[in-house]
């Protein structure tokens, strides 16, 4: 009698290889082995894990359309199978898989829109937390606001680009209507982000991705600006500031020598 | 703003009635909120609402607090040899406290493989050591979750000749052994009966209907194999079938009427569509004797 863990062994690894010989004593009613029974469980693991990326990126799909996208997405299912029963969290290697696809390599930009919609998806399902008030900052006196820590919101991800990445994934996204592009009008960073019930993407101006990162890795307003500067020299503190708080990026903050942080 | 709230106050009771109920879907949340239907009650499919925070919860918390809901897992690997996941398992404790489900189920099935989640219902075999395997892990869901678990029957495409019990008998034991209720899926029944050449009916009269809390219907796609036998898919991408509905008004003359849930996954109609399934699984509990077989149950 076959082992439990040998059978799943055996069984797991012909699912995932559809070149592999089908195990041995998996019948149908005749007793007599069955391929096209075992096929039916290696179809519905490559479709089924498919058809969650097709959730997830229909951008992606939109670009490339359905054939070749259902190609690179079973290769990558293949190639990166999820590691969890979470499928909410499967999906965040595609657009590094994309970038190293030889297929994919005439368009350059589709791993950028594939990282949009992974941070789309994420931010969805991101915990909820009462974004900052824009008021909330004319309470701070004028020497603490350089030392003060501000807390991003549990829904922000950071996605930049060399190319305009946004305008292409406005284009694709439901509802937008594809046009063409000048790839070499300079890249696009995004803020995608949900302070209630929406996900929001926006356009992040030169040099805030980078102060953003900092602020999120616990930085103080003065040393994440000095990051933003050394991004872009034309980088604007307030407008950038306001543009986030106003978008509902922060939840929270810290004051210099505070014990326990501000909530709103 | 609270981050996850529990819905100790919540309006509707969480028992089960013996009425149809759907599996929710997002595409009707906002049918199901504005339209009232008057539905026994909506499952859901545990692993969706893993996320932190989100819409999700946001809608399933406003529909709990209107209807009754059953939480059906999907990815527990019950029929694994390796270990269940305690994170996955603590998961499902969460949603229970959270959402207070009035049935809990999981699959005779298997899905996770070393590290890799296979994502699909895969089938066991009928063996002393897989009875023993998946008696202990469904007593440490029941232990973990706080609650007694229902198990669904399989629908399988085909058998493994190393088996040593009939699918009936196994279940049977397995569920003297871990003390589980069970859920019968009909669409299953015929599904596997069809694949694997038993007489459906006989299933459904040879199997211990006094231990069933909850029953399924879906559709399946028909298909061969390369025998050109028909091979049954379970596919919940399209009405229930004519026959499985034959099977399950059999089911239920026999078993009274239990909550009886209509999945419809792929494919998702539109609400009006999916009602009207609910409402002719309604109309067959309606005709029968109210819950006999849960009484004898309970007492
Ligand atoms: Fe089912």
């Amino acid at each position: 009698m076959l082992p439990l863990a040998e059978r799943q062994r055996g069984f797991a690894a012909a699912l995932l290889d559809s070149e592999a010989d089908v195990p041995p004593g998996l019948v149908g009613p005749d007793g007599v082995p069955s391929a096209r029974r075992f096929a039916v469980y290696r179809n519905n693991v490559a479709a089924g894990l498919s058809e969650s990326m097709t959730i997830t990126f229909p951008a992606v799909r939109r670009i490339v359309g359905e054939e070749f996208f259902t190609a690179m997405a079973r290769a990558y299912v293949l190639a990166d199978p999820p590691r969890s029963p979470m499928l909410l969290d499967y999906g965040s290697g595609f657009a590094d898989f994309i970038a190293s696809f030889p297929p994919a390599a005439t368009l350059p930009y589709l791993a950028d829109v594939a990282r949009i919609e992974n941070a789309w998806k994420e931010s969805f399902h991101s915990a909820d937390a009462a974004p900052l008030p824009p008021a909330a900052l004319a309470k701070i006196p004028p020497d603490q606001l350089a030392g003060m820590r501000l807390q991003l919101h549990p829904s922000v991800r950071i996605v930049t680009s060399r190319y305009p990445v946004l305008t292409i994934w406005r284009m694709n996204a439901d509802g937008g209507e594809p046009a063409p592009v000048d790839l070499n009008a300079g890249g696009e960073d995004c803020l995608v982000v949900r302070p209630a019930a929406d996900v929001e993407v926006r356009s992040v101006p030169a040099g805030g991705a980078a102060f953003l990162r900092r602020l999120g890795e616990g930085a103080s307003l003065g040393d994440a600006s000095e990051a933003g500067f050394a991004a872009a020299a034309d980088f604007d503190l307030s407008a950038n500031l306001a543009g986030l708080i106003s978008a509902g990026a922060f939840c929270g903050y810290t004051l210099e020598g505070a014990a326990a942080p501000e909530k709103e | 703003m609270p981050e996850t709230t529990g819905l100790h106050s919540q309006a509707a009771p969480a028992t089960i009635p013996a009425r149809a109920g759907v599996g929710l879907k997002p595409q009707h949340y906002r049918d199901i909120l504005e339209g009232a239907p008057d539905i026994g009650f909506f499952e859901v499919h545990a692993e969706n609402y893993m996320g932190e925070g989100g819409p999700p919860h946001r809608y399933l918390t406003a529909i709990r607090e209107r209807y009754p809901l059953s939480l059906h897992g999907v990815g527990l690997s019950i029929g694994a040899e390796r270990p269940l996941d305690r994170d996955h398992l603590l998961r499902l404790k969460h949603l229970n406290e959270r959402y207070e489900p009035g049935l809990f189920s999981e699959h005779l099935a298997w899905s996770t493989h070393d590290t890799t989640y296979l994502n699909d219902l895969l089938p066991v075999p009928y063996t002393k050591e897989t009875l023993a395997r998946v008696s202990e892990h469904i007593e440490e869901v029941q232990e973990t979750v706080g609650r007694q678990m229902l198990l669904e029957n399989p629908s399988t495409y085909l058998a493994f000749t190393e088996s040593t019990y009939s699918e009936i008998d196994f279940i049977s034991e397995v569920a003297k052994r871990s003390g589980c209720g069970l859920l019968l899926d009909v669409n299953n029944v015929y599904v596997s009966s069809t694949n694997q050449e038993w007489d459906p009916v006989a299933y459904v009269d040879a199997f211990p209907l006094q231990l069933v809390k909850e029953i399924h219907l879906g559709g399946h796609a028909p298909e061969k194999d390369e025998a050109g036998r028909p091979l049954l898919i379970d596919a919940h991408d399209r009405e229930v079938d004519r026959i499985v509905w034959g099977l399950f008004e059999h089911t239920i003359a026999s078993a009274g009427a239990v909550p009886t849930l209509v999945e419809w996954d792929a494919n998702v109609p539109d609400w009006p569509t999916l009602n009207a399934e609910a409402d002719l699984a309604e109309a067959v509990l309606a005709r029968a004797e109210p819950g006999d077989m849960q009484r004898a149950a309970a007492g």
